[in-house]
């Protein structure tokens, strides 16, 4: 299948913002969501361990989501995305 | 305490749905959402809906909300110009109480309200918390006969 690098909006929760100058939403391109995070780290070191395990899978802290849908459950960091796509990184709701 | 704590307003058939869940979930935790209106991104108080969620840990002692249903009720949420304003889950043996992990782990919807469910003892115990900065504090509950 034909893919290509495209531009996708990604929201970042409050806590990130400050490793990617205070913003809330950025724009980033790529083919699938791995790519987009990776030209996201690019720009904004500060936000790859946050993002991504050492294992290189999405770390279990966060969920992230195009459109509304949870990647995980799709082709995780291989999930591909269309021109438009909003891309959302939002922390777990978790507790004990 | 040095934060707003809104009145949490529960319609009956809410509340049923919370409880029920968390018996449903037994032996495990159960979680879920809550949809509302916010003014400036705090809570009023008011649920539009309660939505129950899977808890992605199955586990008795901890829970993750399943990050597909977290998506639907952002979704759900979206549709009714509402956010999501909190989240319940059961302790099944213990108080109705925000333990150190969900104090911990509250840093990350500090807006949120916090609703405790306890089936320790015979009858459930429904309490409600704001929890800011590891600080703890206990929102009134009304129940909407």
């Amino acid at each position: 299948m034909y893919t290509r690098a495209v531009p996708v909006e990604v929201r970042l929760p409050t806590l990130l913002r400050p490793h990617a100058d205070g913003a809330a939403s950025v724009s980033a391109a790529g083919a699938t969501v791995g790519d987009v995070f990776a030209d996201l780290t690019a720009r904004y070191p500060g936000l790859a361990d946050q993002l991504v395990d050492e294992s290189g899978s999405i770390h279990k802290f966060v969920n992230v989501y195009r459109n509304d849908d949870d990647v995980r459950y799709l082709d995780q960091l291989d999930t591909k995305v269309a021109d438009g796509d909003v891309v959302s990184i939002l922390p777990a709701v978790a507790g004990g | 305490m040095g934060f707003a704590s809104p009145t949490l307003r529960l319609a009956e058939d809410q509340y049923r749905t919370i409880v029920g869940h968390c018996y449903d979930g037994l032996p495990d935790e159960a979680c879920g959402l809550l949809i509302g209106p916010v003014s400036d991104s705090e809570p009023l108080g008011v649920v539009s809906e309660v939505r129950p969620c899977r808890n992605e840990n199955a586990s008795a002692i901890t829970y993750r909300i399943d990050g597909r249903d977290q998506g639907a009720a952002m979704r759900a949420a979206r549709e009714r110009g509402h956010e999501i304003v909190g989240c319940w889950h059961s302790h099944t043996h213990t108080d109705a109480y925000p333990s150190p992990t969900d104090v911990e782990q509250a840093k990350y919807y500090p807006e949120w309200i916090y609703v405790l469910v306890s089936l320790r003892d015979g009858d459930p115990m429904l309490r409600a918390y704001r929890i800011r900065d590891g600080a703890i504090a206990e929102c009134q509950v009304v129940l909407d006969r």
